[in-house]
């Protein structure tokens, strides 16, 4: 039994030490907001906090998790990523939407670290989170958005 | 498995140009002129004369209003993420007269008369050749209108008054002396009530909803919560997972395999064969894929298409300068024209295969209830052609199959099958297991990548010849490659030895130009292929407008101008194209170092402008501001639209710039993820500024028709940059 503390709730997993974060959350967990896209953390679309960073579960093993604090979608909650779901609502950012958690995730950990990113610090944060919809043109939008919300 | 044919008639289907709405009457006499009236996939004698049917009850077929005063309505077409759910919501709300936060959409199937596309002649219930709209535009503004109607009847009963006397809206009823009541409360007095025949729509100036600037997607709160569930999200009691065992090469069979060791990992309950190949079941995911990499399989590969994609193109190159096949457009005698021309201009332009690479992979679930009734969930593009099939893989009667329509993780026409691949493996899977526990059929993106299923690799050779005065007195595309619809149940479609999916965009060029051919060759080759977001028009506008340019250029004309004086006897071309070049004020000032291309198209009834502003450094091509017009008649959702175009511009700028789908020498695929196949990221991604043209029409096609200019107007930018056409995609690999 492996014991992971997801959105402030401890969660006894049977599973091997092996075993992606990703599917723990999911299968096991039954935590679905994270999604499965590509396995080698190339589409950003499993993104989630550990300790407040952001982190693709799919290549993160669970015996490695320890007592780390895990949050996905669903537990996602401050200034930060309430301003960044909040843009995303305002702004009508998502089309099918399946990237759109990993991309909140991403979003609100760069406005946590940094409040008011620049164009290239967007750039930098969220290239590895790939959206087939290419729904771009509005996540720039509404993380600047974000950032202002924040400000005010 | 599904080897009938579908009447020839219909040649608006999946992907090919969207058509005015057909009706039943003209549909069953082009099916019976086309002399079968065989339909695969769908219910036999289903499709029923509107004309002679009792008028549909709007309360039990496309909206369901509650005691609680929720709305739910049917949906007739999928949502992969084009929005068709909120555009389909928003004509009902229109005339109903009810709130956002009271609606919800779920997909709807099973009924080919109550959900069949209008826009196909209502033959089949499918979505495609973003023909949503054009579908629902008159069947879902006459529900909202005829439950008003009969929300007003019941109400006036109750009452007492006269129906004359209720006003609905904001969804309550209510009456003189202060007598009210919600929509829920008379919902199911309603219900009974007799379906008037004609119920009044509201004219245009009396719109609220429909071109409303400020509405957005009611269902963008559940995408940045994690809540809206995909069929990845599929939760039921004992769910397995299983994932696949497909043939390393497309054409080759299992011939034997073992699955000893994988059957001893931990959480694996069993491998089975599918139609395809196998699939590895396991408790969850990471069971089913760890059992998977231990299953040794022999495969024959006797049948295998064992041709690498270069020598396919080669091929392909070789094959455009003969004679076509058929001719798909044949005005005057281009060939004569070209041998007295002043000058003739020729280019080859080569396109890859494309994989759809949606962020969901592909999946299904599948259950047998305690009723024995089979339930399949999944992104169902043409759900009764799926129940059919799962019937078959079953071996039970359509009618014990139920279909599921989900929300899908994008699509782009990869969950539109008619052979429904990856449902099939799912039923297959279930009904080896022996129906003991409800399955998950969940592709890895390496699965979904190397499956097949890619945008065919065309080779396009285009001549032209100009007079003296550098006037287009003749124009020969010759199109080369894969069939889509060939060797499917869509075969009928292919109208003499032309498949439009092949040249669409090709033969409907809209310049005058007095000889103009457009040939085609069909080629033989076994990778499986589909239609990929705009279909032919992700090739035929890049061919075409691009060596337009390269004309205008051969004949010293601005493009812009050139283009307004050839599409002079096409109103919509014409207003669109004036459009963006006046909000990009095309002519003026622009940035130094940066260098603008234009291109026009029409697909799937919409025509489409872009101007693109460009960068380039070496090979480095960066787009900084893309403007597009767009004419998609009436806007439903302006800001539904907007999105549409931004991200379509987005996929076929990934497309130009870097994607490649490759077979290896032997027919293996190379690219496996997305870091071998690389797709747009945000870093790549222009400004946009999409302006919709006024219009009165019908609504016409949103999802797909922003992707085909893009490529040639970043194309012709580049040029303008550098002096380089570049007649091989992605620009990765013909800009050198």
């Amino acid at each position: 039994m492996i014991t992971l503390h997801i959105n402030g709730k401890s969660h006894d997993i049977d599973a091997d030490p092996d075993m992606p974060l990703l599917w723990a959350i999911r299968d096991l967990a039954g935590l679905t907001g994270t999604k499965f896209g590509c396995g080698v953390a190339m589409c950003g679309a499993c993104t989630v906090h550990v300790d407040g960073v952001p982190m693709r579960s799919c290549q993160f093993a669970v015996g490695d998790v320890g007592e780390s604090r895990v949050t996905t979608i669903e537990g996602v909650n401050g200034a930060a990523a309430a301003a960044v779901q909040a843009a995303w609502v305002d702004l009508d950012v998502p089309q099918c939407g399946y990237c759109q958690s990993g991309q909140i995730m991403s979003a609100a950990a760069l406005l946590s670290e940094t409040p008011d990113p620049t164009d290239d610090d967007i750039d930098a944060a969220m290239s590895g989170n790939l959206c087939r919809c290419a729904t771009y043109h509005r996540i720039r939008a509404a993380i600047h958005d974000a950032a202002r919300r924040l400000e005010a | 498995m599904l080897n009938q044919t579908i009447p020839g008639k219909l040649s608006a289907i999946l992907g090919t140009a969207a058509r005015a709405e057909t009706s039943r009457r003209n549909f069953l006499i082009g099916a019976a002129a086309a002399g079968s009236a065989l339909v695969v996939g769908f219910r036999p004698g289903a499709v029923a004369l509107a004309e002679e049917d009792a008028p549909v009850n709007p309360l039990s077929a496309y909206v369901t209003i509650a005691e609680d005063n929720t709305i739910t309505v049917h949906s007739a077409h999928f949502d992969m993420g084009q929005g068709a759910y909120h555009g389909i919501a928003t004509l009902v709300k229109e005339e109903l007269g009810c709130s956002w936060d009271q609606m919800s959409v779920i997909g709807a199937a099973g009924d080919v008369r109550l959900y069949g596309n209008l826009a196909w002649g209502g033959f089949a219930q499918g979505t495609g050749g973003s023909t949503a709209m054009a579908s629902s535009w008159g069947r879902y503004r006459t529900a909202g209108a005829t439950a008003r109607e009969m929300l007003k009847a019941a109400a006036a009963d109750s009452w007492g008054i006269a129906a004359g006397d209720v006003v609905a809206q904001n969804g309550m009823l209510s009456g003189p002396g202060g007598r009210q009541a919600t929509y829920g409360e008379m919902a199911a007095k309603a219900a009974e009530m007799p379906v008037p025949a004609e119920a009044a729509l509201k004219p245009a100036s009396a719109w609220t909803d429909i071109g409303n600037e400020e509405t957005l997607r009611f269902d963008r709160v559940g995408k940045t919560d994690g809540s809206q569930d995909f069929t990845i999200d599929v939760k039921l009691p004992g769910l397995l997972t299983a994932v696949p065992i497909h043939p390393p090469k497309f054409g080759a069979t299992v011939a034997s395999f073992d699955a000893a060791e994988a059957k001893a990992v931990k959480g694996v309950v069993d491998v089975v064969r599918t139609p395809r190949g196998l699939a590895v079941v396991g408790e969850h995911m990471w069971a089913a894929t760890k059992g998977r990499d231990l299953v040794s399989v022999e495969w024959d590969e006797s049948g295998a298409e064992t041709r690498g994609s270069e020598a396919i193109l080669t091929d392909y190159r070789a094959q455009s300068v003969n004679e076509p096949t058929v001719f798909a457009r044949n005005d005057g005698n281009a060939e004569e024209a070209l041998a007295g021309a002043d000058r003739v201009v020729e280019a080859t332009y080569e396109f890859p295969f494309l994989a759809h690479a949606a962020l969901e992979p592909l999946n299904a679930v599948v259950h047998r209830n305690e009723d024995g009734i089979i339930e399949v969930w999944g992104g169902h593009q043409i759900p009764d052609m799926y129940q059919m099939a799962s019937a078959q893989v079953a071996g039970v009667d359509p009618s014990q199959v139920k279909m599921h329509v989900m929300k899908s993780g994008g699509g782009f026409g990869r969950r539109a099958v008619a052979d429904a691949d990856v449902i099939v493996e799912a039923v297959a899977t279930a009904r080896a297991l022996g129906w003991r526990a409800p399955v998950r059929m969940q592709w890895t993106r390496e699965d979904d990548m190397a499956a097949g299923r890619y945008r065919p690799a065309y080779v396009h050779r285009l001549r032209a010849g100009l007079d003296a005065e550098g006037n287009i007195v003749a124009w020969d595309n010759h199109i080369v490659g894969q069939s889509i619809l060939g060797g499917t149940p869509f075969e009928g479609m292919i109208e003499n030895g032309v498949d439009a999916t092949s040249v669409e965009g090709s033969n409907t060029l809209p310049y005058a130009i007095p000889n103009l051919s457009v040939g085609l060759t069909t080629t033989d080759v076994k990778v499986p292929v589909l239609w990929w977001r705009a279909v032919g028009s992700t090739h035929t506008a890049y061919a075409t407008e691009a060596f337009f340019d390269e004309l205008a250029t051969a004949a010293g004309r601005d493009p812009v101008e050139w283009r307004m004086e050839l599409i002079r006897d096409h109103p919509r071309h014409t207003e669109t194209l004036k459009l963006v070049a006046e909000k990009a004020n095309w002519g003026g000032l622009v940035p130094e170092g940066r260098f603008r291309g234009v291109s026009l198209h029409e697909s799937f009834s919409s025509v489409v402008a872009q101007i693109a502003e460009v960068s380039v450094e070496g090979t480095d091509v960066r787009v900084h501001k893309v403007w597009c017009a767009v004419d998609c008649g009436i806007a439903i959702n302006p800001d539904t639209i907007k999105a549409q175009m931004e991200g379509g511009i987005g996929f076929g700028l990934g497309s130009i710039l870097t994607e490649e789908l490759t077979l290896a020498d032997g027919g293996t695929v190379e690219q496996r993820n997305y870091d071998m196949y690389s797709i747009l990221s945000i870093d790549q991604m222009p400004e946009i500024e999409v302006h919709i043209v006024p219009s009165d029409n019908a609504p016409t096609g949103v999802g797909e028709p922003g992707t085909p200019p893009i490529g040639p107007a970043v194309a012709n930018a580049v040029f303008a940059a550098t002096g380089k056409r570049i007649y091989t995609l992605p620009f990765a690999k013909g800009l050198v």
